[in-house]
């Protein structure tokens, strides 16, 4: 996500480093680059001149000039700017009616479909009851495609085979959501473009129809400079109240953001963050505004790393580890609650600085290690996870058997898990006073 | 004949109205500059603003500076058509199909949502209204109802789609796919496969077995791999076209979604960074749409 802008913005910003002080024209020169950065990112041409500008009048200050940081100071302007552009403070869903409606509108092939299921697997989980409305008559299998998806998130779909056109699903759907009450219609439409007259006056049609509290943009992250002309030309059309961006989870800059949000005014809301229902996040500006210039998404790790460890485990564990009796069966529940967390790899792009190190040093992430442990201590006996000392070699050799690995994995593994509780226990002999001197040790 | 060519050129200048006045009100506007630098500068956002790129764009700006004099507009626009011209004419290599090769395989890639289904069941209609006989596999087995998306196709245009169930392996299909074009005497096999992003390592690993099953079982196959990109896309659309050249070499592209859209110019960046023959390029909904690439057709249509 962002990588490549990352990495340009701090090359910038590194020259400014190097300085003493921040002048004129190495500010000028710093916003050529930070300008040929957004470009490269699709941002479009417009926006850019803008973005630019408001950098240049707030960097060439007072402020900068005298602070003893200059680089800092630079540093500061783009990202408050950043944010600025990318919308303040985050924006959640207005549901209002019952049932409320939400529309999703977008071009074809920006993940409309998906989107809509991901949706309403986030409201289900909010505690509404969510109603999918399949109104994309035109892409062949579209409506099949959403009903089976509503199968496997265990939300109820209405059935719109059989029908002739949008409206009549749309109007017999509300009937229905209101007879059996649900309180959230999500509409799926047919993707077009926005200068196809007739299939926006459908939109515009449904829209009267169903009087919507949201209706949502669907735009591909990957959107080169049209971005601005689609979000607006649907926004002209029928009002948009805000904007979900898909495919976030690939290499694209995500320049369109910046566009759509500064030319519509449009917040996003959300991200499509992967191809799986659950890989929906919400949109946080400040936050994307720090990754883009590498300071990482600290808030966003730990948001997900509570929803996904369970508090009363994290006490129990604590207790194991003062008690010296955290066994392999603990370490594997572990592990599970990082697997929670997604891939290893979007969890460290998460970590400030790791893209850049990626990139430096060809990083290769092994999605199957944690797999692969798991395997070691699923094939082991109930006795060898309490005590992994009586793991001789021949019951090595049947655990590698077992777990369709080799011997020299185990023997690594278990090198580390004694190096983990050598590491535990010392933990423990110095007290909280210590281990916080310990983690000072580190910091240096 | 000439006629039928004629009548082709301004189809094509219909359906691509959007980005030609686009880059035309650009091109215009640039002229009312008052310097050489001016209108020069000028140009290079109209063509960035179409998304040809940075790069690209100032490369061939850089060519007009150095070719350019006084400001005539009729020789300004000759001067941009000529250099956009010659970067397109070497990717202008539409596809043969082999009487070598049967079955002629081509296996369709590219990340989510470009209209890879779309562009096979496009691609289906015109070999087999050609007298081809032509079959379909359905090798994305991961999206909802990409299976039941293809088999509409193949019940549209009257061809077999081979396929086995939903979350299936997409390597043991287009294995079963080659063993039956063969016994049926095919002349099209045409591979689908699951939209994934290009910077996915174990997806990209995947396609990478998918082609190993096809080599092994019909050596030198699969003849084409053909990469779609969606017109809208911005620079990432490099990055694609890259990646997946990288991971199993891409031999032609198909770019779809041009109509309507006022850009598309990414085609240029593609054509002057990459080299990689352009195919297809999409311009509407139906069959007919799907046209070869022609490098003069299509700057006559832009500019």
């Amino acid at each position: 996500m962002f990588e490549s802008l990352t990495d340009k913005l701090r090359k910038v910003i590194k020259d400014i480093r190097g300085q003493g002080r921040l002048s004129e024209s190495n500010v000028q020169d710093a916003l050529k680059e930070v300008r040929l950065a957004l470009l490269e990112a699709d941002v479009n041409f417009k926006v850019v001149k803008g973005f630019i500008e408001s950098v240049r009048e707030k960097a060439v200050g007072r402020d900068v000039l005298e602070s003893l940081t200059p680089g800092d100071q630079f540093i500061k302007v783009v990202h408050d700017e950043l944010t600025a552009v990318l919308g303040g403070a985050g924006a959640g869903l207005e549901l209002k009616g019952k049932p409320a409606v939400v529309m999703l509108v977008g071009l074809q092939g920006s993940g409309k479909t998906t989107t809509t299921a991901k949706l309403a697997l986030k409201l289900k989980g909010q505690g509404r009851t969510p109603y999918i409305v399949p109104a994309d008559l035109f892409r062949l299998a579209a409506v099949l495609q959403l009903k089976r998806l509503a199968a496997e998130i265990g939300v109820d779909c209405f059935d719109s085979d059989g029908y002739k056109n949008a409206a009549d699903i749309c109007s017999e759907a509300a009937r229905y959501a209101g007879l059996k009450g649900y309180d959230t219609l999500l509409v799926d439409t047919a993707g077009r473009l926005h200068i196809d007259g007739e299939l926006m006056n459908e939109l515009k049609n449904l829209k009267r129809l169903l009087d919507p509290s949201e209706i949502l943009f669907v735009a591909d992250s990957m959107t080169g400079q049209d971005a601005v002309n689609t979000a607006k030309g649907f926004d002209d059309a029928i009002g948009i109240t805000g904007v979900i961006l898909t495919k976030f989870d690939g290499d694209a800059r995500g320049g369109a953001a910046l566009s759509m949000r500064q030319t519509t005014g449009k917040p996003i809301k959300f991200i499509g963050t992967g191809e799986k229902v659950d890989c929906l996040e919400v949109f946080h500006p400040s936050r994307m505004a720090g990754r883009i210039l590498d300071m990482g998404d600290v808030l966003t790790l730990i948001e997900k790393a509570q929803a996904a460890v369970d508090v009363k485990q994290t006490k129990e564990i604590e207790k194991k580890i003062r008690k010296d009796t955290f066994t392999l069966d603990d370490f594997k529940d572990q592990l599970k609650s990082i697997k929670k967390l997604g891939t290893m790899d979007s969890i460290l792009s998460m970590v400030p600085g790791f893209d850049a190190m990626k990139k430096s040093k060809d990083v290769q992430i092994d999605e199957k290690e944690i797999d692969r442990i798991e395997a070691i201590i699923n094939s082991m006996t109930k006795k060898e996870r309490q005590d992994p000392s009586c793991l001789n070699a021949s019951r090595r050799q049947r655990i590698a058997k077992g777990s369709g690995t080799k011997v020299q994995e185990i023997n690594k593994f278990m090198n580390q898990y004694d190096q983990m509780r050598k590491m535990m226990k010392k933990l423990r002999q110095a007290g909280p006073r210590g281990i916080k001197a310990m983690l000072q040790g580190m910091g240096r | 004949m000439l006629s039928r060519i004629k009548s082709g050129i301004t189809g094509l200048k219909a359906k691509l109205t959007r980005t030609h006045n686009a880059i035309m009100g650009s091109v215009e506007a640039a002229l009312t500059g008052s310097s050489r630098e001016e209108i020069l500068g000028a140009l290079e956002e109209a063509l960035i603003t179409s998304d040809v790129g940075v790069k690209t764009a100032s490369e061939i700006v850089d060519g007009l500076r150095a070719v350019m004099a006084g400001r005539d507009e009729e020789k300004l626009k000759g001067c941009l058509k000529s250099a956009i011209y010659n970067i397109l004419k070497q990717v202008e290599r539409p596809l043969e199909i082999g009487v070598n090769q049967k079955p002629f395989v081509l296996m369709a890639l590219g990340v989510n949502g470009v209209g890879k289904t779309t562009t096979i069941g496009k691609l289906a209609a015109r070999y087999s209204s050609s007298g081809k006989s032509v079959m379909l596999a359905a090798g994305d087995t991961f999206r909802s109802a990409a299976i039941e998306q293809l088999e509409l196709w193949g019940g549209r245009v009257g061809c077999p789609v081979i396929k086995q169930a939903h979350g299936g392996d997409p390597g043991a299909v287009v294995f079963d796919a080659i063993r039956a074009a063969r016994a049926r005497g095919t002349d099209v096999l045409i591979l689908d496969t699951a939209g994934r992003l290009h910077t996915k390592s174990n997806l990209m690993a995947e396609l990478k077995k998918i082609k190993r099953v096809i080599d092994r079982e019909m050596p030198g196959a699969p003849h084409e791999n053909l990469l779609v990109l969606d017109a809208s896309t911005g620079q990432n659309a490099l990055n694609q076209a890259r990646m997946f050249n990288e991971a199993i070499g891409v031999t032609g592209i198909a770019l779809t979604k041009l109509d309507g859209t006022a850009k598309g110019g990414i085609i240029i960046a593609i054509a002057n960074e990459l080299k990689i023959p352009i195919r297809f390029i999409g311009v509407g909904e139906t069959a007919d749409d799907l046209k070869d690439f022609n490098a003069g057709e299509f700057v006559d249509a832009l500019i």
